[in-house]
C-alpha cells in the first residue's frame, strides 16, 4: 500500500510541480502607486531566471513579496507545486527561499560563523550550533568555491567575501531557491566572474536562482530565461538564447534605446586640468590619495575606473574644493588652493569647475527642497537670480528651472516639486542640468548614472559627450566599467589611492582593466 | 592609612558600587539591543519609592522588592512602547520618564505617608539585612585574609551578591546563548535579525524588560539596604553615573563591574576626607571629593578614556526598508 501511495503522490506531483516558483496574478499597491500589477511568472527548477527592469519598475517589490517582507494584495505564490502563504521572512526561509540583498544584512562585528547561525541556531546554547555551522561551511566551501574564513569578522572581509557569507547563510538554511538583488554592483569584474561560477555550480546542484539586475550583459551571460518589468507590469518573459540586449532594452524602456554611446573621435586641445603629486589624508590620518598625477585637456573625457573606495571619492572631493590635500592642481595653468583655507565649492565654481557629485542625494541635492531651490544651489549668487542687492528673484529662478527642465527632459517638469518626488534618473538630470548649463571649463562627474534608468542614462551620456564636443574638459569617475569604456577618450585606473596606469579604450578590454582595478600590474606596463 | 581603614573604605565601595552595577548592567541589556536608555535614573527612583512604600506598609522587604521591580517595569514598558512600538526618540522618552519619576515618587509618598515625600524609616524585616557568609566568624582571626573576608566580602545585603552574580550571568547570556547572540545582533544591525526571520520588536522588548527588572533591584537596594527608606531624589544621579560607567566599560559586563567599583570607590572616598588628607597630604575640600565621580564621568563622556564605540544601531528605531 505504502508503495502505491508513494507512486501515486509522485504521479500527481510530477505534472503540477515542474516549476520551483510560480507567481499567479500578484498585485500590490502602495497607496495610489500600483507597484505590481497582475504579475505571473514561472521559474523552472534548476534554472537561472533573470528579472530586469528600470528603477521603480517593481522588481524589488515583487521579490520582497516572495521573501515575506510585503503581503500581496492579490495573487498566489506556488512553491514546488504547492500554494504557499509567505506572511514573513521565517515562512520564506521555511519554504526554502534564500535572499541575498543588495545591501548585505550582516552584523559587522560578528564572525562569519555567528552571522551564519543567527536566526537558525539549534537550541538555546550557541556552542553546538557554531560547531555544526563550522562543519557545514567547510562542506559548502568545497562544493561551491565558497571559501571564507569562518572566524573572520565581517568588517575585515572584502565586499566579495561578504557576499559569499550572504550566500552561505542562505545555503545553511537549506535554501533551494536563491534570490540575488543586484549582486554585482559592488564587485570587481574578477569577483563577478567568481560569483557567476558559484551560481553555475549551484544550478548544477539543482538550485533555482533568480537574479535581479539592470545589467543586460549579466542577463545575457548567465540566465536561462529572463522576465522584463516595466512600470509594475511584467512585459515579457523570454528565453535568453532567443533574445538580444537591444530587444531587452527596448522592452524595459518601451522604446528603442541606443546602448552604445554615439560619439566621434575626441579633438583634444590645451590642458585644462593638471594634477601633480596630489596627496590626501583622511580624518584618521590614513593616506587616501598617494601621489596622483593626471592631465585632462579641453575636448576630452578622462575616465577614472576602479572599485569603489580606492580614492576616487577623495579625488573628486579635493578637486571640488570639499577636502584639503597637498600637491598641485592647476586650472589652465593657474595654481588653485589645496589647503582648504581659501577655497570651497564656491571658489572652485568661480574658476570654471562644475561638479556633479557621486552621491546626489546627500551632496547633489537637498531632497526636501524644491527643484528650483536645488537649481539655485551653488549659483545663488548669479546676477540673473538677483532682484536687487537684498532679495533674490525667485520668479526668474523658477522660469530658469522650467527652461532647464525642458532642455533636459526632466519629468514631471514642475519646478515647485520637492527633489525627493522625482525618480532617481530625473533627480540626476536636475543636477546635471544645473552644472552643465553653466558652461564650465571642467566638469567633474561622479557616478553619473548610479541608480538611473536606461532611458535617462542614454540622455545623460549624450549631454556629457555634447559638452566634450563643445571643447570642455571632463573628468568622469565611475565604478561601471561599461560606462567608462563607452564614454572615455582615455581611461586611468585607480587602485589604493594610486593611478595604476592609463589605457586607450579602443585598445584595452575589460579583462585588462579588471586586473588593474584589482591592483595587478604586469611588469612595467603600469 | 591603616589596614582597618582600607577595609572600611573597600566595604563602603562595594555597597556604593552595587546600585551602580545593577543599573549599569540594566543599561547594558537595553543598549546592546539598540535601545538607548537615559531613563535608568527614573526607573531606579520609581523602584526605590515603590519598595520603600510597600516595605513600610507590609513590613516585608521581599514584597518591597517585588513592588520595586513592578514599578520599574511599568516605566520600562512605557519606554518600550514609546521607542520600539511607536519609534519615538529614545532620548526624549528617557528624559521624560526621569521627570515623571521625579515628580510622581514624591507625590505618591506624600499622599501615602504625609512625611514630606519620604517613606517612614524602615526597620527589621522591612529592611534588606546583611547576611553573614559561611566561615566568616571562624575566619575572622586569620591574618590579612580573615578581616578582608569578614569586613568587606561578608555581611552585605543579599542584593549585593545578586548584583555581583549578575556579572558572569550577563557575560554568559550575551556570549554563550542564542538569546545573547540575537540581542547583540539586534543592536548592531536589526535588518540582519529581521531578514533571518527573528522579531526585532520582540528582542528589543525583552531587553528593555530585563533593564526594568535590574533597575527595580537597584532601586530596592537603595531604599531598603543602602538606606532605610525612600527620600526624594535619593538616587542622586546614580542612573547617569551608571550610563557613564557603561560607556567606560564599552558595553562589556566584566568591564562594567570594574568601572562601577571605581566609581563606587570615589563615592566612598567622598565620605572620608580625613583618609584622603592622610594619603595626599593636603586638605581636599569635601565638595571636591563629592564631585570626583562626576568629573570622571565628564572625562569619560568627553572620550578621554579610550574610544568607546556604541552598538551601531543604538538610538535608531527600526524601520523595515524595501
Amino acid at each position: 500500500m505504502s508503495v502505491s501511495t508513494d507512486a501515486g503522490r509522485q504521479a500527481t506531483a510530477a505534472p503540477t510541480a515542474p516549476y520551483a516558483i510560480e507567481l499567479k496574478g500578484i498585485s500590490k499597491a502602495f497607496g495610489p502607486v500600483q507597484a505590481n500589477k497582475d504579475i505571473s511568472i514561472q521559474v523552472a527548477k534548476g534554472s537561472i531566471h533573470g528579472i530586469i527592469g528600470e528603477n521603480g519598475a517593481g522588481k524589488s517589490t515583487l521579490m520582497s513579496i516572495l521573501y515575506g517582507f510585503y503581503k500581496a494584495d492579490r495573487g498566489e505564490i506556488v512553491i514546488n507545486g504547492r500554494v504557499t502563504a509567505i506572511p514573513d521572512s521565517q515562512s520564506a526561509i521555511r519554504a526554502g527561499i534564500g535572499m541575498v540583498f543588495q545591501h548585505f544584512k550582516l552584523v559587522q562585528n560578528f564572525t562569519v560563523l555567528e552571522n551564519v547561525i543567527l536566526g537558525a541556531e539549534e537550541g538555546q546554547m550557541l556552542a553546538g550550533s557554531l560547531a555544526k555551522a563550522r562543519r557545514v561551511l567547510r562542506e559548502l566551501a568545497e562544493e561551491y568555491e565558497l571559501e571564507v574564513d569562518p572566524d573572520a569578522l565581517i568588517e575585515d572581509l572584502s565586499v566579495g567575501h561578504q557576499q559569499r557569507v550572504e550566500i552561505l547563510k542562505a545555503l545553511y538554511r537549506q535554501a533551494d531557491i536563491l534570490i540575488l538583488d543586484e549582486p554585482t554592483g559592488v564587485l570587481t569584474p574578477a569577483e563577478a566572474d567568481h560569483l557567476f561560477r558559484i551560481l553555475r555550480g549551484l544550478k548544477e546542484q539543482g538550485k533555482t536562482i533568480i537574479l535581479i539586475t539592470h545589467k543586460l550583459r549579466e542577463i545575457m551571460e548567465i540566465t536561462d530565461t529572463v522576465s522584463v518589468m516595466r512600470r509594475g507590469e511584467m512585459t515579457a518573459t523570454v528565453k535568453t538564447a532567443e533574445t538580444s540586449p537591444e530587444q531587452l532594452a527596448e522592452l524595459m524602456v518601451g522604446r528603442k534605446v541606443l546602448l552604445h554611446v554615439a560619439k566621434g573621435p575626441a579633438n583634444p586641445g590645451a590642458t585644462v586640468l593638471d594634477v601633480e603629486n596630489l596627496r590626501v589624508k583622511d580624518d584618521q590620518g590614513v593616506e587616501r590619495l598617494k601621489g596622483i598625477s593626471l592631465k585632462v585637456r579641453a575636448g576630452e573625457i578622462l575616465g577614472i575606473a576602479g572599485v569603489a573606495g580606492n580614492g576616487q571619492s577623495e579625488l573628486l572631493a579635493v578637486l571640488g574644493g570639499m577636502q584639503a590635500g597637498t600637491g598641485h592642481i592647476r586650472i589652465k595653468g593657474d595654481e588653485i588652493d589645496l589647503t582648504g583655507k581659501h577655497s570651497n565649492g564656491q571658489t572652485r565654481r568661480a574658476r570654471g569647475i562644475a561638479h556633479v557629485p557621486e552621491d546626489r542625494q546627500h551632496l547633489g541635492l537637498i531632497m526636501d527642497f524644491t527643484a528650483w531651490e536645488n537649481v539655485a544651489f551653488g549659483y545663488h549668487h548669479a546676477p540673473e537670480y538677483q532682484k536687487n542687492r537684498l532679495f533674490m528673484d525667485n520668479d526668474a529662478l523658477r522660469a530658469d528651472t522650467e527652461r532647464k527642465m525642458a532642455t533636459f527632459d526632466v519629468r514631471p517638469p514642475i519646478p515647485t516639486l520637492a527633489a525627493k518626488s522625482f525618480s532617481g534618473g530625473n533627480q540626476q538630470k536636475i543636477v546635471v542640468a544645473r552644472e552643465i548649463e553653466r558652461n564650465p571649463d571642467l566638469l567633474l562627474v561622479g557616478q553619473p548614472t548610479r541608480g538611473v534608468d536606461i532611458g535617462a542614462i542614454e540622455f545623460i551620456h549624450k549631454q556629457i559627450v555634447a559638452l566634450r564636443d563643445a571643447g570642455k574638459a571632463i573628468l568622469l569617475v565611475s565604478v561601471e566599467l561599461d560606462e567608462i569604456m563607452s564614454l572615455s577618450d582615455r581611461i586611468a585606473v585607480m587602485f589604493d589611492g594610486r593611478i595604476m596606469g592609463e589605457r586607450d579604450p579602443r585598445s584595452t578590454n575589460e579583462r585588462e582593466l579588471g586586473l588593474m582595478m584589482a591592483g595587478v600590474t604586469d611588469g612595467g606596463a603600469a | 592609612m591603616d589596614y582597618a581603614t582600607l577595609l572600611q573604605l573597600l566595604d563602603t565601595t562595594l555597597r556604593f558600587a552595587t546600585p551602580l552595577l545593577l543599573a549599569c548592567l540594566a543599561g547594558l541589556y537595553s543598549e546592546r539591543a539598540g535601545v538607548f536608555d537615559i531613563g535608568l535614573e527614573g526607573k531606579m527612583l520609581m523602584a526605590a519609592m515603590s519598595s520603600g512604600a510597600v516595605a513600610a506598609l507590609t513590613g516585608s522587604v521581599w514584597l518591597g522588592l517585588l513592588a520595586a521591580i513592578g514599578g520599574s517595569l511599568l516605566f520600562a514598558l512605557v519606554h518600550g512602547v514609546a521607542s520600539i512600538t511607536f519609534r519615538g526618540n529614545q532620548l526624549i522618552s528617557g528624559v521624560a520618564l526621569n521627570f515623571i519619576a521625579s515628580g510622581i515618587t514624591v507625590l505618591v509618598a506624600q499622599s501615602l505617608f504625609g512625611q514630606g515625600g519620604r517613606t517612614p524609616p524602615l526597620t527589621g524585616g522591612a529592611r534588606s539585612n546583611p547576611v553573614i557568609l559561611p566561615f566568616a566568624e571562624p575566619m575572622r582571626d586569620v591574618p590579612v585574609i580573615g578581616p578582608l573576608y569578614y569586613e568587606v566580602i561578608s555581611g552585605h545585603s543579599p542584593l549585593v551578591y545578586l548584583a555581583l552574580l549578575m556579572v558572569p550571568v550577563t557575560w554568559w547570556v550575551l556570549y554563550r546563548t542564542r538569546f545573547g547572540l540575537r540581542l547583540r545582533a539586534v543592536g548592531e544591525n536589526p535588518a540582519a535579525v529581521d531578514t533571518a526571520g527573528v522579531s526585532v520588536r520582540g528582542l528589543r522588548f525583552a531587553a528593555v524588560m530585563i533593564t526594568g527588572v535590574l533597575c527595580g533591584v537597584a532601586g530596592a537596594y537603595m531604599a531598603t539596604a543602602l538606606q532605610a527608606g525612600f527620600g526624594r531624589e535619593m538616587t542622586a544621579g546614580r542612573g547617569y553615573i551608571a550610563l557613564a560607567a557603561l560607556i567606560f566599560a564599552k558595553w562589556r559586563p566584566w568591564a562594567a563591574l570594574y568601572a562601577c567599583l571605581l566609581f563606587g570607590f570615589f563615592q566612598a572616598l567622598a565620605l572620608r576626607p580625613d583618609v584622603v588628607e592622610g594619603v595626599v597630604g593636603v586638605k581636599v575640600p569635601v565638595p571636591a571629593l563629592d564631585a570626583l565621580p562626576y568629573v570622571l564621568t565628564v572625562l569619560v563622556l568627553a572620550g578621554f578614556v579610550g574610544k568607546a564605540i556604541p552598538p551601531r544601531a543604538g538610538g535608531e528605531p527600526y524601520v523595515k526598508e524595501r
